[in-house]
C-alpha cells in the first residue's frame, strides 16, 4: 500500500507539481474551446475537466497520463445538446460512463490490438483537423476583422517565440494574459470568454440530471453514449500507448477502461460533459516533468481553484487568444511524420489512415473513422494474406493420372485462385488433390473443393484427396483445436 | 508432496547472489561463495539495474507547454537520449560492482561463477531467473534503506512471496556457521522444510536446534522427535528444545544464549488470508533477527 502510494505518488513530487501547473493552465483554455464546440457554457467543461482529472489520477490506469473534456468527445455531443439540451447531455455522460465501466469489467481494453498503426495515426490527424476546423466560425465569416486575424497571429507568435526565450513560464498563459490586458487596456472590441456563457462561480456541486427516467430517454441518449464511450476509450488507449512509448513503462488497459468511467460518472454528477484522455494535455505533461499520478491531481485542482478565484478575469479573455491556443494544440496533435512516410509507407497503410481521416472530417464522429479504418486493415490483410497460394500439378507417363498439389492458405479470398488452379477441361482417369501443404480457414474454402472434386467427377475421373485433415486442422471451430495448447504446433507443422 | 519439493529445491541449479551498492554486498559475496561450495553448485552474481525512477533531469526541464511540429517524436527522443545516458552509466556502475565481487571471492576452490545484469525491478528479475536457480542470497537491506533500523529492505518482503527457492538473506558480516537453529511451529510445511533441510548438503555436519515456540511444550513434542528423526539419520547433532514468549523476541534470545548464527524459518501459510497475517510475522521475524537466516517456502 505505502509502496504503490510512492511509486504512483510521490517519486517525483517537484515535477509533478510543477507539471500538474502547466498542465492546468493549458487547460483552462481548452476546456473553454470545447465547451463552445459542444455548444454549452464554458463551466460545463471546466467542472468536467476538474472532476475527470481528478478521478482518474486516482482510478486511471496510466499514471502521468492527463484526462479531461477533449475536442473528440465535443463533437460526439453537437446535435445532443443542439437538439435536446444540457441535462441529456449530462444523463449521457452518466451513461458513457457506466458503458466505459462495463468495458473495463469485460476487458475489452485488450480488444485494441485490432486497430493498427495506421488507423491511430489516421485518428490523431483527423482529431487536429476537426480541433483546427472548429477553431474558423471564430476567424471566418462575420468575425473575419482585421482585429480578430491580428490578435491571432500576435497569439501564435508569442506561443512559438517565447520559449526561444525562456522555457520557465507556459508561454501559452503569457499568450492569454497579455492579449487579455492588452485587450482591456485598448478597449479593443473583441468577443471574451464570457460572451460565450456561463463561467463556474462556486466549486461544483452533486446533481442529478433533470430528465425523465423513461424509456424514450434511454433512446435518445443511449446511441450518444455508446458512441462516447467508444470515442473516449479509443483516444484513452491510444494516448496510453504514446505516453507509455514516451516514458518507457508500462500501464494497465483495462484498469483505464474503468478509471474513464469512473471519470465520466463524477463529471455527469457534477454538471460536466463527458471526456478522455487528451493526447497534447498528456505530452504537455511528459515533456513538463510530469510522470506520476500526483500531476493530473494538481493539474485537476489548480485548475479548479484558479476558475473559480479568477472567473471574473477568465471572462475578459478574447476569443482570438484561445483560437491562437487551440491551434498550437491542433499543430501538436497532428502527426506531421506521417506525411512523409506516406511516399515510404505501403500503399494500404496509407490507404487506411487517409481512408480514417477523410471519413472522420466527414461525418464529426471518430468512431466510424476507426471503424472504416480497422475494416480496411482487415480487408487488406485478408487480401495480401490470400496471396499465399499455390496450385502445383504433375501429370503421369500414361497421361491419365494428374496429382495437383496445394500450397498455402485458402479461404474466402482466395477460393477463386485455388479453383484456377484446376484444369477441368483436361481427360483423366484418376486426379489426386494433395492438400497436405495447404491451410483451410472456413467454409467458403471448403466448398470450393467440394465444387472442385464434383467437377471432376462429373468428367469421370476418380478423386483422392491427400492431406485433409491436416488442411482443414485450421478450421478451429469445428475442431477446436483452439482449446489445445498444442493448436499451433499443430497449425504450423505441416 | 513429490511436487512441492521439486518446486521448491532444484537440485541442477545455481547459487544466486544479489549485489548491489549496499554495505550488505559484501556478506553476500561471502554467503553465496560458501553456500556454493557446500552444495557444489554453480555461482551467479547478479546485479539488477532499477528503471529510472521517471521525472526528467533538472536542467532538461522544459515548462513553454507548448507543442509544436512533430512534438512527440521530438519528445520521444529527447527522453530516449537522456535514459540511455542514465542506463550506460547504471550498467558500466554494476559492472564495477560486480568485478569487485568477483575479485572477493577469489574463485580457486568454486564450480563456476558468472556475473550477469538485469533492467528492471529486483523482484521481477528474480521471479524470470527462478527456473535456473537453486537457492538466492540477498543482503537484509537494500542500497536505498541501508541503516534504517529495524526497517526492512523494501523489495524483501516482496520477495520473499514471489519466489519459491529457499533465500538466505544475510547480515552485514559473514562467518561460516557453527549452529543453526530450525524454527519449528509443527505445521506441515515446517514438516517438509526438516526434510529439504535434511537432504540438502548446505548445513550438513553443523549442529542443529530445532526449536518450537509456544507456552505448552507437549504441543510440539511430536513434531520435534520427529524432526530429530530425521536429522539425526542424515547425521545431524540435534538438540530440541521449546520456549515460551513470542517468535520475534524468544527466538534471538534464544540464538544468543546458544551461538546461534543462523535461524532457518518458513515462510508458511497457504491460503492468502492466511499469508496475510503469518506474513506479516515473518517479517517482523527478519526484523528482529540479529543473524542471518534463511527462509524457506
Amino acid at each position: 500500500m505505502l509502496r504503490a502510494l510512492r511509486q504512483e505518488w510521490l517519486f517525483n513530487v517537484r515535477g509533478d507539481v510543477l507539471a500538474g501547473l502547466v498542465v492546468a493552465l493549458a487547460l483552462i483554455p481548452e476546456a473553454i474551446a470545447f465547451s463552445v464546440i459542444a455548444g454549452v457554457d464554458p463551466k460545463v467543461g471546466l467542472y468536467a475537466s476538474f472532476a475527470i482529472a481528478v478521478i482518474t489520477a486516482f482510478a486511471g490506469g496510466r499514471p502521468g497520463m492527463i484526462s479531461a473534456a477533449t475536442g473528440a468527445m465535443a463533437l460526439v455531443m453537437v446535435s445532443l445538446v443542439r437538439d435536446h439540451g444540457l441535462e441529456y447531455l449530462l444523463a449521457a455522460t452518466l451513461l458513457t460512463g457506466v458503458l466505459q465501466m462495463i468495458a473495463g469489467a469485460f476487458r475489452l481494453g485488450s480488444l485494441m490490438r485490432f486497430v493498427s498503426r495506421s488507423v491511430v495515426t489516421g485518428f490523431v490527424n483527423a482529431l487536429a483537423i476537426l480541433i483546427f476546423l472548429a477553431q474558423m466560425p471564430e476567424i471566418t465569416g462575420a468575425n473575419a476583422r482585421p482585429i480578430v486575424l491580428a490578435t491571432v497571429i500576435v497569439g501564435l507568435a508569442i506561443i512559438y517565440g517565447l520559449p526561444y526565450v525562456t522555457r520557465t513560464i507556459p508561454s501559452p498563459l503569457i499568450c492569454i494574459v497579455l492579449l487579455t490586458g492588452v485587450s482591456i487596456a485598448l478597449g479593443l472590441n473583441l468577443r471574451t470568454v464570457g460572451d460565450m456563457g456561463e463561467l463556474p462561480d462556486s466549486l461544483p456541486i452533486f446533481l442529478w440530471p433533470d430528465v425523465p427516467l423513461t424509456l424514450e430517454t434511454l433512446q435518445i441518449i443511449f446511441p450518444y453514449a455508446l458512441t462516447l464511450a467508444v470515442v473516449g476509450l479509443l483516444e484513452s488507449m491510444m494516448t496510453e500507448t504514446i505516453i507509455d512509448d514516451l516514458t518507457d513503462t508500462s500501464s494497465d488497459r483495462n484498469r483505464e477502461c474503468v478509471g474513464q468511467g469512473v471519470a465520466n460518472v463524477g463529471a455527469g454528477l457534477v454538471g460536466g460533459m463527458a471526456g478522455c484522455a487528451m493526447i497534447g494535455q498528456s505530452v504537455i505533461n511528459v515533456k513538463s516533468g510530469g510522470r506520476g499520478r500526483l500531476s493530473s491531481l494538481a493539474a485537476g485542482v489548480v485548475l479548479l481553484v484558479m476558475v473559480v478565484f479568477l472567473g471574473d478575469w477568465v471572462a475578459q479573455i478574447p476569443m482570438p487568444a484561445l483560437v491562437a491556443v487551440m491551434i498550437m494544440v491542433a499543430i501538436g496533435t497532428f502527426s506531421w511524420e506521417s506525411l512523409g512516410a506516406l511516399r515510404t509507407n505501403p500503399k494500404s497503410a496509407s490507404v487506411v489512415m487517409i481512408a480514417t481521416v477523410v471519413v472522420v472530417v466527414v461525418t464529426h464522429n471518430l468512431a466510424q473513422g476507426v471503424l472504416v479504418g480497422v475494416l480496411l486493415s482487415a480487408l487488406f490483410f485478408a487480401r495480401r494474406v490470400g496471396q499465399f497460394l499455390r496450385v502445383q500439378s504433375t501429370l503421369s507417363e500414361d497421361g491419365l493420372h494428374r496429382t495437383y498439389e496445394v500450397y498455402g492458405q485458402v479461404f474466402f479470398t482466395s477460393t477463386e485462385a485455388f479453383l484456377d488452379g484446376f484444369d477441368f477441361g483436361e481427360a483423366l482417369d484418376r486426379v489426386t488433390i494433395d492438400l497436405t501443404h495447404a491451410h483451410f480457414w472456413d467454409i467458403t474454402a471448403v466448398s470450393s473443393l467440394d465444387k472442385a472434386v464434383i467437377k471432376f467427377r462429373r468428367d469421370g475421373a476418380q478423386v483422392d484427396l491427400v492431406g485433409l485433415n491436416e488442411a482443414s486442422a485450421t478450421m478451429v471451430d469445428r475442431f477446436a483445436v483452439h482449446d489445445k495448447p498444442d493448436a499451433v504446433d499443430q497449425l504450423m507443422a505441416h | 508432496m513429490n511436487d512441492l519439493t521439486h518446486s521448491t529445491l532444484n537440485p541442477g541449479g545455481k547459487v544466486l547472489a544479489c549485489i548491489d551498492e549496499s554495505r550488505y554486498a559484501a556478506s553476500v559475496c561471502d554467503y553465496a561463495k560458501w553456500s556454493a561450495v557446500r552444495m557444489d553448485a554453480p555461482l551467479s552474481l547478479l546485479h539488477v539495474i532499477p528503471n529510472p525512477p521517471g521525472g526528467t533531469v533538472e536542467s532538461e526541464q522544459n515548462l513553454s507547454g507548448t507543442i509544436g511540429f512533430g512534438a512527440r517524436n521530438r519528445l520521444l527522443e529527447e527522453l530516449a537520449t537522456v535514459d540511455a545516458q542514465r542506463s550506460r552509466l547504471a550498467v558500466e556502475a554494476g559492472r564495477h560492482l560486480l568485478a569487485a565481487a568477483l575479485e572477493r571471492l577469489g574463485g580457486e576452490d568454486l564450480p563456476s561463477v558468472e556475473t550477469r545484469q538485469r533492467h528492471g525491478e529486483l523482484v521481477d528479475a528474480l521471479a524470470a531467473l527462478e527456473d535456473e536457480t537453486r537457492m538466492f542470497v540477498v543482503g537484509k537491506r537494500g542500497a536505498d534503506t541501508e541503516g534504517e533500523h529495524g526497517h526492512l529492505g523494501g523489495h524483501l518482503e516482496q520477495i520473499i512471496r514471489a519466489l519459491h527457492r529457499p533465500i538466505l538473506i544475510a547480515q552485514q558480516s559473514f562467518a561460516p556457521p557453527r549452529r543453526f537453529l530450525f524454527a519449528h511451529d509443527g505445521s506441515e510445511t515446517a514438516r517438509r522444510g526438516v526434510g529439504m533441510v535434511a537432504q540438502s548438503p548446505l548445513l550438513r555436519g553443523i549442529p542443529c536446534h530445532v526449536v518450537s515456540v509456544g507456552s505448552d511444550p507437549k504441543r510440539f513434542a511430536s513434531a520435534q522427535d520427529e524432526a530429530r528423526d530425521i536429522f539425526e539419520a542424515a547425521g545431524f547433532d540435534v538438540t530440541t528444545a521449546t520456549v515460551p514468549g513470542e517468535p520475534q523476541t524468544a527466538l534471538p534470545a534464544y540464538e544468543a544464549e546458544h551461538g546461534i548464527d543462523l535461524l532457518i524459518m518458513g515462510a508458511y501459510g497457504d491460503s492468502r488470508v492466511h499469508r496475510f497475517f503469518l506474513g506479516s510475522t515473518t517479517a517482523a521475524m527478519i526484523r528482529s533477527c540479529r543473524v542471518s537466516l534463511m527462509v524457506i517456502r
